[in-house]
C-alpha cells in the first residue's frame, strides 16, 4: 500500500497537489456561485412578494423549471445558451468570438440554478417577519428602503439561515457536476488522476474525505453564524 | 429549431425513460428498505449501531454524488476482477454491467438522505402511542409494523415526497457511467445531428413532465393517508 499512498503526495509525480489545487477551484467556484445565487434570491424573493403580475409570473416560472429540471440538463443548457448570447451580443458591438472561462461561466451557471432555490428560501423568511414590526417601523416614518435594511433583512435572515446553509452545502456539491461538462475542478482532476495511475478506488475516496472535510467546516461554521444571528431573540427550548 | 430528429429517436428515448424509471423505483425500494432500519438503530438501538449509522449519514450526505458513484463504478468495479473464480459464477454478467452499480449507488444515496429524516419520523411518534400498544401484548416487532413505522411513514410523507423527486433529478448523473437513460438518449442524439439545443430542450421537457406526473402522484397518495380532523 506505502507505493500507492505516495500518489497522493503534494509535488509530482504524486497528484495531492493536484487534487488541492481541484478542492481550490471548487471553493472558488461554490462561493462565487453561492454569491450570485443569494443576490438572484433576494431580489427575487422581493420582486415575488411586491411585484407587478408580470414580474411575478416570470419568476414563478424561473423557480418552478428550475427545480423541476435535472441540474445536470439546466447546466448544459445554461452553458451553451450563456456562451451563444454573449459571442451575439459580443458581435454586435464589433468584437471578437471568445469562450468564457471555465471559472466564470460555472458560477454562472450554477449561480442561476441556485438562485431559484434561494429565492423560495428567503420568500419564506420574509413572509415569517411579524407584520407588527413593519407597521411599528412605518408609524415611526422610516422610508421603505430604511424599513427594509433595517427592520426585515435583520429579522429575516435568522429565519433564512438554516435554508441557506443546507444551500451551500447543496452548492458545494453541485459543483461536482461541472466536471461532466468539462470545467477543471475537484471532481475532475480526481478523475484524471485516478484515470492516470488506475488507482480509482484511492482516489475517489481521497476526493471524498475532501469534500467531506468541506462540508463539515460549512457546518460548524454555519451553526456558529447561526448563534450570533440569533443572540437577539428568545431562546426555544 | 428543428426536430425532424424526434421520430427516429422516439423509441430510443422511450428505451431511456424505462430505464430512468427503473433505476428511480429500484433505487427509491432498495434505499428505503436501507433508510428504515438506519433510522430505526439511530433512535433506539445500541450505541455502536447507533454510531455507525449517524456515521453513513453524514458521510453519505456530505460527498457529491458523482463521486460516490464513480467510487462504486470504477473503483469497486476494479476490484472485483481480481476476486479469483468470479468470473464463473452467477452474478459475473451482472458485474459487468453499469445498470446495478447505478441502483446500488443511488440507494446507498436515498438510504443516507432517507435514513436522516427517518430518524426525526421515528422520533416523532408519541411515546404514549407505543406503550399502549406495548400494553395490548403487541410484541416489539408488532409495534414496528403495526404502530412505529406507519405513524412514521405517515407523518413524514411529503418530506419522502420531496426528496424523490431530488432523486429523480439526480438519475442523469448514471449517465457519466455508460446507463442508457433519457439524459443519456438526448446526449447521443446531439452527437449524430450536431443540434445543441433542441435534444437538450426535449429533454429537460420530459424530466419537466416527469417531475409534476410525480409531484401529482404523491399528492394523491397523501390525500389517502389517514389524516385526523383537526
Amino acid at each position: 500500500m506505502d507505493s500507492a499512498f505516495d500518489l497522493l503526495a503534494l509535488s509530482p509525480p504524486g497528484w495531492g497537489g493536484n487534487l488541492l489545487m481541484g478542492l481550490l477551484r471548487t471553493i472558488q467556484i461554490a462561493a462565487g456561485a453561492y454569491a450570485l445565487g443569494l443576490c438572484i434570491g433576494l431580489f427575487g424573493a422581493l420582486g415575488k412578494l411586491h411585484g407587478g403580475p408580470a414580474l411575478r409570473w416570470g419568476l414563478e416560472i424561473y423557480t418552478t423549471v428550475i427545480r423541476a429540471v435535472p441540474e445536470l440538463v439546466l447546466i448544459l443548457l445554461l452553458y451553451y445558451a450563456g456562451t451563444d448570447l454573449l459571442n451575439v451580443v459580443r458581435e454586435a458591438i464589433g468584437l471578437e468570438r471568445t469562450d468564457i472561462s471555465g471559472l466564470w461561466a460555472g458560477i454562472y451557471v450554477i449561480g442561476l440554478v441556485q438562485g431559484a432555490y434561494s429565492t423560495e428560501v428567503f420568500r419564506g423568511a420574509f413572509q415569517a417577519v411579524p407584520t407588527g414590526q413593519i407597521e411599528a417601523a412605518r408609524a415611526m416614518g422610516l422610508p421603505r428602503r430604511k424599513v427594509l435594511a433595517r427592520i426585515t433583512l435583520p429579522i429575516m435572515l435568522p429565519y433564512a439561515l438554516p435554508g441557506l446553509s443546507n444551500l451551500w452545502l447543496i452548492t458545494t456539491k453541485d459543483t461536482a457536476l461541472l466536471a461532466v461538462v468539462g470545467f477543471s475542478e475537484l471532481a475532475l482532476e480526481t478523475k484524471q488522476a485516478a484515470g492516470a495511475t488506475r488507482e480509482y478506488f484511492m482516489f475517489y475516496m481521497a476526493a471524498g474525505a475532501l469534500y467531506l472535510v468541506l462540508t463539515l467546516v460549512s457546518t460548524l461554521g454555519f451553526s456558529l453564524l447561526e448563534r450570533r444571528m440569533r443572540r437577539g431573540q428568545p431562546q426555544q427550548t | 429549431m428543428e426536430w425532424y430528429w424526434l421520430a427516429d429517436y422516439a423509441p430510443k428515448f422511450l428505451e431511456g425513460l424505462w430505464i430512468t424509471l427503473q433505476l428511480l423505483g429500484l433505487s427509491i425500494f432498495f434505499g428505503m428498505m436501507l433508510a428504515i432500519p438506519i433510522g430505526l438503530v439511530q433512535v433506539t438501538g445500541p450505541w455502536p449501531l447507533a454510531w455507525a449509522a449517524r456515521a453513513f449519514c453524514t458521510v453519505i450526505r456530505g460527498t457529491p454524488l458523482l463521486i460516490q458513484l464513480w467510487l462504486v463504478y470504477y473503483g469497486l468495479g476494479s476490484l472485483f476482477p481480481f476476486i479469483p473464480g468470479i468470473r464463473e459464477t452467477m452474478i459475473w454478467p451482472l458485474l459487468r454491467e453499469a445498470f446495478p452499480y447505478a441502483v446500488f449507488a443511488f440507494s446507498l444515496s436515498v438510504a443516507g438522505y432517507e435514513g436522516e429524516i427517518m430518524r426525526g419520523a421515528f422520533r416523532g411518534v408519541p411515546r404514549g402511542e407505543l406503550e399502549a400498544a406495548r400494553a395490548m401484548g403487541m410484541s416489539p416487532f408488532k409495534v414496528l409494523r403495526r404502530v412505529w413505522l406507519p405513524r412514521a411513514l405517515q407523518n413524514v410523507f411529503p418530506t419522502l415526497a420531496g426528496e424523490f423527486i431530488l432523486t429523480l433529478k439526480a438519475t442523469p448523473l448514471a449517465a457519466t457511467i455508460t446507463v442508457f437513460e433519457v439524459y443519456s438518449v438526448g446526449s447521443i442524439v446531439r452527437q449524430e445531428t450536431y443540434r445543441i439545443y433542441e435534444p437538450l430542450l426535449f429533454v429537460a421537457l420530459i424530466y419537466l413532465c416527469l417531475t409534476f406526473l410525480l409531484v401529482i402522484a404523491f399528492r394523491l397518495m397523501e390525500r389517502r393517508l389517514p389524516r385526523r380532523a383537526a
